[in-house]
């Protein structure tokens, strides 16, 4: 072989290995109820023009993906390099710390408290995700209805008691199915029951789950489904501890009172249009608060990637300001980027009322107790979550009494607690 | 055409030749055997294996080595009853639920199914019109996914049904059948005797046709009726092959775990919850993963399998002996 050929197949080589070397490829799962996924697909397209060399695959997949696969992925080392979470703290062993790699004073001041949503516990300072959409749980009615019966809409500070009898004047003088209902769901239930009083974890930090504020409201809510208040389908419909709401109930002019949260905005906006007026209101009231509770999902970056800086590179890619803003207008979402909301979000395509909404579940985030924020902050809600909802649903099947799920529950606590340690 | 055949039997023979030159006639069958021995092996024996090793740990991990090893504690949980009757005696509660509400799915489910599989094949196997298309539609739904027949019949039987609309027609009261406990797992047996049924009559229409047309013409010329015909021919004749649709029906039933999942959740409450929902949600949809105690309910249940089969060799083995 002459020098110039040698020369040549040298200089290829070494292009095509430089060229796999800098060539990184990150799989990004996503879930969404809308387009949010497609939203960050498209601001993606950003990032990859700035950072020539790194390729980000979109894997859109169910949200039962995330929830049941997801964790068998990565405890396989198998999973992503990136993903949409919503057991924020639950995946913590995984995650990637990104504090080596960002601002940590931007990030401290842009998210504050809620980066402990994805923190192992209070001696944890990590960084590990970007809580991109806050949501806000709490209850929507269909004020048509209301209109239509002649009974005012209680007050701001009204009682679930007042709700209750209100919601039953309307059903039952429009001749509506359902005067309440509630989606099937250990944290839906948890803003009811803190509102009643219950804290949820005790004066150590530690777990408790039942305590007389949260046996207090599982009372009333059973007794809800014994008398009709509380659309039965959903909760008692289902077993074990599958999601389950009402959404289509609500939609379609059945239910008076739905309480569910600030994500369904865009799906009621679109599939309700101007059927009839529906509006968000705040969270019923009771020795507790008015409070519903905080939540939503994060991106993170998990330590198994080959690409560490990479996946931190584009997570505060996401987190800048600018992107932040544009990915909040555009998914309809509630900000948890402070200094977002602080300039106020533009909801540019949403229509009056969902913009009205969103306003509206914007200022609820003001009202949510700390119980609620120590509650979605807690890497082994899951588990509680899951215990609520079996456990809660024997007694309204009549299964168990109230007195033995709430004796259940904290057997079943007291072994997930043993069997997580 | 028969030189190229030739040429491909001769292109096989070769690497045959040397096997049984290299390990000898009698030990070649194990080099054929290894193939299926390897398959067999990784995917199904040290599964088999893992699981029993799982069940004896605790944990929520999924490492096996950062598993604590807890014995037979995960049995003894199961066992710990007061009274097995009263699952809220048990402390396994759920366990005993799902154990209980299989128990009497499996015994529904097979009694009815293949009481009416027999049936229908009797009636098939006469000569009455349109014989093909009637086998056709018992069979259909056997073709049909799980989840298709779960998803057909929940629009049918849920509030806003078919099957309340057309009583709403008729003037009668609607009932939301699956908020009922005894409704809705009534209906979880009628969709799997529905789904399934089609398969054990197409055996059991074999089975019949296998009969010797002579044996009942003898019958006929000896004046017998119908009904002894049926009792003391038939019946005994289709035994073994009622003796296999009975096991398969059996193994298949408590194996049940897609339709219903998808047709009830397993609810209200857990009424429909069968042992595998249970063994799924445990190791896999719960939170904490409890992957120990999944394996332990999984090789319990595995046990109930293995002594129906066991069972099912014995009745075998006696009904050919006479």
């Amino acid at each position: 072989m002459n020098y110039k050929v040698k020369t040549a197949v040298s200089a290829a080589a070494l292009m095509l290995a430089a060229g796999a070397a800098s060539a990184q490829e990150l799989k990004f799962m996503c879930f969404s109820d809308g387009d949010d996924c497609a939203v960050i697909d498209g601001l993606l397209d950003g990032f990859e023009a700035e950072n020539e060399g790194i390729t980000v695959v979109m894997d859109k997949v169910p949200y039962q993906a995330i929830l049941d696969s997801l964790p068998v992925q990565l405890a396989a080392g198998t999973g992503p390099d990136i993903a949409v979470v919503t057991d924020l703290g639950g995946l913590n062993e995984y995650y990637l710390d990104l504090s080596p790699y960002v601002d940590r004073p931007y990030w401290e001041n842009s998210f504050g408290d809620i980066l402990n949503w994805y923190r192992a516990g209070a001696q944890d300072d990590g960084i590990y995700g970007l809580h991109w959409q806050l949501t806000v749980t709490g209850p929507y009615i269909n004020k048509t209805l209301f209109d239509q019966a002649g009974v005012a809409v209680p007050a701001e500070d009204a009682s679930w008691d007042d709700w209750a009898a209100a919601a039953r004047e309307v059903a039952e003088k429009t001749g509506t199915t359902f005067p309440m209902a509630m989606d099937r769901s250990g944290h839906r239930i948890a803003g009811p029951a803190i509102s009643y009083g219950a804290k949820y974890f005790d004066d150590a930090g530690e777990p408790i789950l039942v305590d007389d504020g949260f046996k207090g409201f599982v009372e009333k809510f059973v007794g809800w489904h014994e008398d009709g208040t509380m659309a039965k389908d959903v909760w008692a419909g289902r077993g074990g501890n599958s999601y389950q709401d009402a959404s289509a109930e609500f939609i379609n002019g059945e239910l008076v009172y739905y309480f569910a949260g600030s994500w369904k905005v865009s799906q009621f906006d679109s599939e309700i249009g101007d059927l009839f007026d529906w509006q968000v209101v705040g969270s019923p009231c009771g020795e507790g608060g008015c409070t519903g509770m905080p939540g939503g999902s994060g991106v993170v970056g998990f330590k198994q990637t080959k690409h560490p800086e990479a996946v931190a590179k584009l997570i505060d890619y996401l987190a800048r300001e600018e992107v932040y803003a544009q990915m909040s207008a555009r998914t309809n979402n509630i900000p948890a980027h402070k200094g977002v909301a602080a300039a106020g979000v533009d909801y540019a395509d949403a229509s009056a009322p969902a913009a009205a909404a969103l306003n509206a579940w914007g200022a609820q985030v003001a009202k949510l107790e700390a119980p609620a924020f120590q509650y979605q902050g807690y890497k082994g809600n899951r588990a509680m979550f899951n215990i609520t909802v079996q456990r809660v649903t024997q007694a309204i099947v009549g299964e168990l009494t109230v007195d033995e799920a709430m004796e259940r529950a904290k057997g079943d606590l007291a072994e997930a607690i043993a069997e997580t340690k | 055409m028969l030189s190229a055949l030739n040429l491909i039997m001769r292109g096989i023979e070769i690497p045959f030749s040397f096997v049984q030159r290299k390990l000898g006639t009698r030990r070649q069958a194990w080099a054929f055997l290894l193939p299926n021995l390897l398959l067999f092996g990784t995917f199904s024996l040290f599964p088999i294996l893992l699981n029993f090793i799982y069940a004896l740990t605790g944990g929520d991990n999924i490492i096996l080595s950062d598993r604590p090893f807890v014995g037979t504690g995960n049995f003894a949980g199961f066992m710990n009853c007061d009274n097995f009757l009263d699952v809220n005696s048990c402390e396994r509660d759920f366990f005993w639920r799902a154990v209980w509400n299989t128990t009497w799915f499996v015994t529904l489910q097979v009694g009815i199914m293949v009481g009416f599989a027999l049936l229908t094949a009797v009636i098939l196997n006469r000569d009455i019109q349109a014989r093909g298309f009637f086998r056709g539609v018992f069979f259909f739904p056997v073709m049909l996914s799980p989840v298709v027949v779960a998803l057909v019949w929940k629009w049918v039987l849920q509030r806003n049904g078919i099957l309340n609309a057309g009583l709403e027609a008729m003037g009668f009261e609607s009932f939301n059948w699956l908020l009922d406990r005894t409704w809705a797992f009534g209906w979880s047996v009628f969709l799997s005797v529905w789904a399934h049924m089609g398969f054990y009559t197409l055996i059991l229409l074999a089975g019949l046709q296998a009969i010797p047309r002579d044996v009942y013409e003898a019958a006929m010329m000896d004046r017998a009726s119908p009904w002894r015909a049926f009792r003391r021919i038939t019946l005994p004749l289709l035994a073994p092959t009622m003796l296999v649709v009975l096991v398969l029906a059996l193994i298949k039933g408590v194996q049940t775990f897609d339709e219903v999942y998808a047709f009830t959740g397993g609810g209200p409450g857990s009424a429909t919850t069968l042992i595998i929902q249970y063994i799924y949600e445990t190791g896999f949809a719960g939170a904490p993963r409890l992957f120990g105690l999944a394996s332990a309910a999984s090789i319990l249940l595995a046990l109930v399998l293995v002594v129906l089969t066991l069972l099912q060799l014995w009745f075998n083995r006696r009904s050919v002996d006479g």
